[in-house]
């Protein structure tokens, strides 16, 4: 422990993000998942001689979004280049990205670590186009033990975009939450479902260590397949550790690719090339520049809606919540608009909040739904709220009544005239059972006079067990005090 | 004056999947290097004053709109294949 405290890690990170537009980056094939292979393809995503590509104009704008909503710098004039290597999952033996004059750069994203922030520089955000997907045949589908390889092109030509960071992360949790932020702040946008199992989101880590308070940077390794936000945590943690043996023993980090193994959760070089990468990159002949006007980067800027920073700041200042929750509400668009409209109906927001946080998130984690597609309306939640001030149900009934809320969509007055829930407030009725329970328990009514506090809740059980639980709590109390001192 | 060696043509040539023997080797230093002498003669032209270009057409901002267009069946996709398997190319194992 002593000896990591010495060291700091210095990471940056790669995503890639494939984009929810209908067709492919460059030809008119639809995008699709889990479909039957080679489903969706055509002479361009094929890489037939002679085909040409188009730019699917709905991908550039979904990428300027992006790249707005990460504070960067739109370049009004952009190009493609190829990215020339021989593996089948391009056909075509290249891939279209960008190289020296990308879509946009300069930008960063604020992450909210709690009791800091953490600034990320983004370097670049750009364009590119996925590749195909490969199986590799054999009983383990490793590749080292594969005897032929499967290609499947549906996801070939994918709008995809590469959002790679400044070297400013300097922790496995900071690497984590900057990719939650990301991921988070991408879903506002509404341009990918950045679904990291279905590999719409994913991420690299480029990863050394230094001493504290250095200014120089060690040799980086490359981690690949940090498939979750847990892997990409555990991934980094584990290679920091290796790399600070490696420099405790006196010997130095080599520069290479590792693999991330989630099994025996380390890391492990892959079998590296004996050339350097050499991807040739020229621009690509076949595809037009982009140039972009001031008023058109202007017009995008304005479907970005709030983003999640603000959005929590909004809630902490105008309905008073504490940062935690009003993180946790900000950060997914639903809830924060469910939390919203409640926020119309009833006022008290930390009620709402701590409903939405507590009893509700656990419903919908358990049914695996989202906020949107639940059967409570913010209206009915609201109505159940005010129940449970005006007294008219107590709160542990509250519980049970908002489960068959959620499970029927029926409204709360409904199912408590069903079920006879309605909390007995009328005083004249609970003065009469009250009255009979004073008769009934002589013993306990003197206790009480004497001052013993106990008495006063084996009374109020009595009063409870009579109305079948649905006396007012409070106002039995108040009643029996009344009466008896 | 030689523009290219014998490790530029090796590297090359395993970038581009060749297997070249030694004795190819230098006969492809002498054939490259005159492409390439070939090539530099463009240098000579002035180009002060003019900007850079990354294509040869003066078009700009061509896009499509995102809409389907016709795929390919499974089948006809894989009349290329140079084999199948499962709806899928099978292509040898890639090291």
């Amino acid at each position: 422990m002593e000896r990591e405290n010495k060291y700091e890690a210095v990471i940056g990170l790669e995503t890639h993000v494939e984009l929810s537009t209908v067709t492919k980056m460059f030809c008119g094939c639809r995008l699709s998942f889990g479909e039957e292979k080679n489903k969706f393809t055509c002479p361009v995503c094929l890489g037939h001689p002679g085909s040409l590509p188009v730019t699917n104009w709905k991908a550039v704008e979904y990428a300027i979004k992006i790249a707005l909503a990460l504070n960067c710098k739109v370049n009004k004039y952009t190009i493609f280049h190829r990215k020339n290597y021989f593996y089948p999952d391009m056909a075509k033996n290249y891939q279209i990205s960008q190289y020296d004059i990308p879509l946009s750069s300069s930008g960063y994203l604020d992450v909210d670590m709690g009791n800091y922030t953490r600034r990320v520089g983004i370097t670049r955000v750009h364009m590119e186009e996925d590749t195909g997907k490969l199986v590799h045949t054999g009983v383990t589908g490793r590749i080292s033990e594969s005897k032929a390889t499967i290609v499947d092109y549906n996801r070939s030509g994918t709008p995809l975009i590469e959002i790679v960071t400044e070297p400013d992360i300097r922790s496995p949790e900071e690497a984590r939450e900057y990719l939650i932020a990301l991921r988070n702040l991408i879903l506002f946008l509404d341009v990918s479902d950045c679904s990291m199992e279905e590999g719409s989101m994913r991420c690299d880590a480029n990863v050394s260590v230094r001493e504290k308070n250095s200014s120089k940077i060690g040799t980086k390794t490359e981690i690949k397949n940090l498939n979750s936000f847990k892997f990409l945590q555990k991934g980094l943690e584990y290679e920091i550790k290796r790399q600070i043996k490696v420099v405790e023993s006196g010997d130095k980090v080599i520069q290479q690719t590792r693999h991330y193994d989630s099994k025996t959760g380390t890391t492990k070089a892959m079998r590296s090339k004996e050339e350097a990468q050499d991807y040739r990159y020229f621009p690509e002949p076949d595809l037009v520049p982009i140039c972009l006007e001031d008023e058109t980067i202007e017009t995008i800027r304005k479907t970005i809606p709030e983003l999640p920073l603000a959005k929590a700041r909004r809630f902490k200042e105008r309905y008073g919540l504490s940062a935690e929750d009003s993180r946790f509400l900000a950060n997914n668009m639903e809830i924060a608009d469910y939390f919203e409209e409640c926020c119309r109906y009833y006022d008290n927001p930390k009620n709402i909040a701590n409903w939405i946080m507590g009893d509700f998130s656990a419903l919908l984690n358990k049914e695996k739904i989202a906020i949107k597609e639940s059967k409570i309306t913010p209206c009915n939640m609201c109505k159940m709220l005010e129940m449970v001030d005006k007294g008219k149900i107590s709160s542990r009934m509250a519980k049970s009544v908002f489960e068959e809320m959620f499970t029927t969509g029926k409204g709360p007055e409904k199912i408590i005239t069903e079920r006879g829930l309605e909390q007995v407030s009328d005083e004249s009725i609970l003065e009469s059972i009250i009255d009979e329970v004073i008769k009934e328990n002589p013993g306990p009514v003197e206790q009480f006079r004497e001052g013993k506090e106990k008495a006063m809740s084996f009374l109020i059980g009595q009063v409870m067990a009579k109305t079948k639980g649905k006396a007012n709590p409070q106002l039995a109390n108040k009643i029996i005090r009344k009466k008896i001192v | 004056m030689e523009r290219i060696s014998k490790d530029d043509v090796r590297h090359v040539a395993k970038l581009a999947e060749l297997e070249l023997e030694e004795k190819d080797l230098k006969r492809f230093v002498l054939q490259l290097d005159k492409v390439l002498d070939y090539v530099a003669e463009i240098s000579s032209v002035d180009t002060e004053g003019v900007a850079p270009t990354s294509h040869v057409l003066d078009v700009k901002n061509v896009f499509r709109d995102d809409e389907p267009g016709e795929s390919f069946t499974t089948e006809y996709a894989l009349k290329n294949a140079p084999d199948e398997v499962d709806g899928g190319f099978k292509v040898p194992k890639i090291d």
